[in-house]
């Protein structure tokens, strides 16, 4: 039987669990309010929580001043490219790690990882300069490439212990059964693995999305995507933090909305093997 | 068409060696059952065959042509595995179409055999379930019916009872008989299971420790174990092997008699000892018998109407006829 769970201990999880929460979201959640108000209710002393003259003078002029659907699409192009180059790397990686490991697969695994501690910058000049030899700077492409290099570690690392759970031996019975390597991926495993799958290309699209480092320093103007739209507003000429939130609140609200439809996916998939 | 034949076969995983080098050939149409202890070889054996391991050294061949370093999806073989290993994913019918699928098999003909597969296997109401809604006996017969439909050149089947229970196992095993009958395929089944291997095979191969230690028929094995090992394995309950004054009696190393070649009496005979522990299943009971004086527990079968009880003392006597003799290494001695 269940442990007892009484009333009240029930009310108290849930208020600590919204406070948590609330606290979390808190930051997000006076961006979006101030993006509704003018220029000097922003920066007053006190701050004003709810009761101002909403406006939505900010937005007016933050879509006047820039092309938002260009940065969006770049956004997507760049998140979403970067996602699929990933996968398309990643899947067989974690295959092989997981159903036909070496005595070094262990070590290979620690090593990806520990590339994503060294700090970005540290690789920036490199980076720039090879995007500059190469003609890559500002462009999709280039973006696409090294924000797929950057989450590659943590793709193969979700997609392998997904992979770990699979039963090897349903993978022999396809074998056995006249599968290549090919059919074995695309019929046995990939179907098998789709929760798994579903929960890595989103994780690492909200990350690709988020990125801001390397899509400020490597774009200027064509290839720019919503963290260069946000940055252009805490600019040289003083703060404007109403426009600046309103900025980006149209940034986040895409990858807001996603996430909240798929957060019962995005949860199972960061706690699997965790909890059966 | 399914003759399998393994010329000096050997497997090391790293430095370990476990398959020295073999040599066996599995004729068409026999049911071969490979038997031993775990971790004997048994079911590596039958991986080298199947192609999911790849061998160090030695050649493998099936009907008479080169397998060695063909991948299993090449080989021709249908392998029946322990867990089942049943696509979660897929329906019952497309479990069983798959290989099909895969040899680009023409629609109609796959649903013919479907069909024909399910009818025999008692499957046609469940074909559009998913291996998760069934039970244990329901998926070992999915498991059949992917192997069945491509008409392999020969079955595997790695220990594919042991996950069911006692009731199931012995209807599965009638099954598994009457398909071998039925499809007079090569079969080969791998059991750590005496009494499955005994029931079932045309050709039983004894392993152990990677070695063959004995090929032959059920009942060779059982008349004639080539050494104590195969001795003790072959045979429920277990051969009693005696060492010491009453083998040297007979000139030998060590005598083995089974239980069932021993006649017990209340009040003579050649050897004395006392009961223990009596297992009564009601046709036959089994007597465990202390203090007989030849070393370790003695085993007797004996027919379930006669009353034994525990601490009654017996007098045993062996039919000289069916008495096996070993020399000093284990082996037979004619």
């Amino acid at each position: 039987m269940a442990r007892a769970v009484t009333q009240q201990r029930k009310i108290i999880n849930t208020t600590a669990a919204w406070a948590v929460g609330l606290l979390i979201f808190f930051p997000i959640l006076w961006t979006i309010l101030t993006s509704f108000k003018t220029e000097a209710t922003a920066i007053a002393d006190p701050p004003v929580f709810l009761a101002f003259d909403w406006t939505l003078e900010n937005y007016g002029v933050v879509l006047e001043r820039s092309n938002y659907a260009r940065f969006l699409w770049n956004s997507i192009i760049i998140a979403g490219g970067s996602t699929i180059l990933g996968l398309i790397i990643a899947v067989p990686a974690a295959w092989s790690m997981a159903f036909v490991p070496s005595r070094k697969t262990k070590d290979i695994l620690l090593w990806m990882l520990s590339t994503k501690m060294l700090p970005a910058v540290g690789v920036l000049y490199p980076i720039y300069l090879i995007f500059i030899k190469m003609g890559l700077l500002d462009t999709r492409a280039g973006l696409i490439i090294v924000l797929m290099l950057m989450n590659l570690p943590i793709i193969v690392w979700m997609l392998y212990t997904y992979f770990k759970e699979i039963p090897g031996e349903i993978l022999e019975a396809g074998r056995m059964d006249g599968a290549g390597l090919k059919d074995e991926i695309l019929f046995i495993l990939t179907p098998m693995a789709i929760p798994g799958i579903a929960s890595t290309m989103l994780l690492n699209f909200i990350l690709a999305w988020n990125e801001a480092f390397w899509t400020l320093n490597l774009t200027a103007a064509k290839a720019a995507p919503l963290t260069a739209f946000i940055a252009s507003y805490s600019s040289p000429e003083g703060l404007f933090f109403a426009k600046l939130s309103a900025a980006s609140t149209m940034a986040i609200a895409p990858i807001l909305i996603l996430g909240w439809f798929s957060q019962k996916q995005l949860v199972s998939g960061l706690t699997f093997g965790a909890v059966k | 068409m399914g003759q399998i034949q393994l010329n000096q076969v050997t497997k090391s995983f790293g430095d370990v060696q476990v398959i020295p080098p073999l040599d066996l050939t599995i004729e068409d149409g026999e049911f071969t059952v490979f038997v031993g202890p775990s971790g004997c070889g048994k079911s590596t054996l039958l991986r080298l065959i199947a192609g999911l391991e790849d061998i160090t050294s030695g050649h493998i061949a099936i009907d008479g042509a080169d397998a060695t370093n063909l991948p299993p999806a090449k080989r021709g073989l249908a392998m029946v595995f322990q867990s089942y290993a049943l696509y979660p994913h897929m329906s019952v019918r497309k479990n069983i179409a798959f290989p099909m699928r895969m040899a680009k098999m023409p629609e109609d003909e796959q649903n013919r055999r479907i069909e024909a597969a399910a009818k025999a296997l008692n499957l046609t109401d469940y074909l559009d379930r998913r291996p998760g809604q069934l039970s244990g006996g329901q998926r070992q017969r999915v498991a059949i019916g992917r192997a069945i439909v491509r008409e392999p050149s020969a079955f595997l089947f790695d220990e594919p009872l042991s996950n069911l229970d006692a009731a199931l196992r012995v209807g599965m095993r009638l099954e598994i008989s009457e398909m071998h009958e039925r499809l007079k395929a090569t079969m080969i089944y791998v059991t750590h299971d005496q009494v499955e291997a005994m029931t079932m095979a045309d050709k039983i191969v004894v392993l152990r420790a990677g070695f063959i230690e004995q090929v032959g028929s059920p009942l060779e094995l059982y008349h004639k174990p080539r050494n104590t090992f195969v001795a003790g394995f072959i045979g429920s309950p277990k051969m009693n092997l005696i060492e010491g004054p009453e083998a040297q009696k007979h000139g030998v190393h060590t005598i083995g008699i089974r239980p069932e070649h021993v006649q017990v009496s209340k009040t003579e005979g050649t050897w004395k000892g006392t009961v223990g522990v009596a297992e009564h299943l009601g046709s036959d009971t089994y007597i465990h018998v202390h203090e007989t004086g030849l070393g370790d527990l003695f085993t007797v079968r004996i027919s379930g109407d006669i009353p034994v009880r525990h601490g009654d003392t017996i007098f045993l006597t062996p039919d000289m006829e069916q008495l096996h003799k070993f020399d000093e290494n284990g082996l037979r001695l004619p």
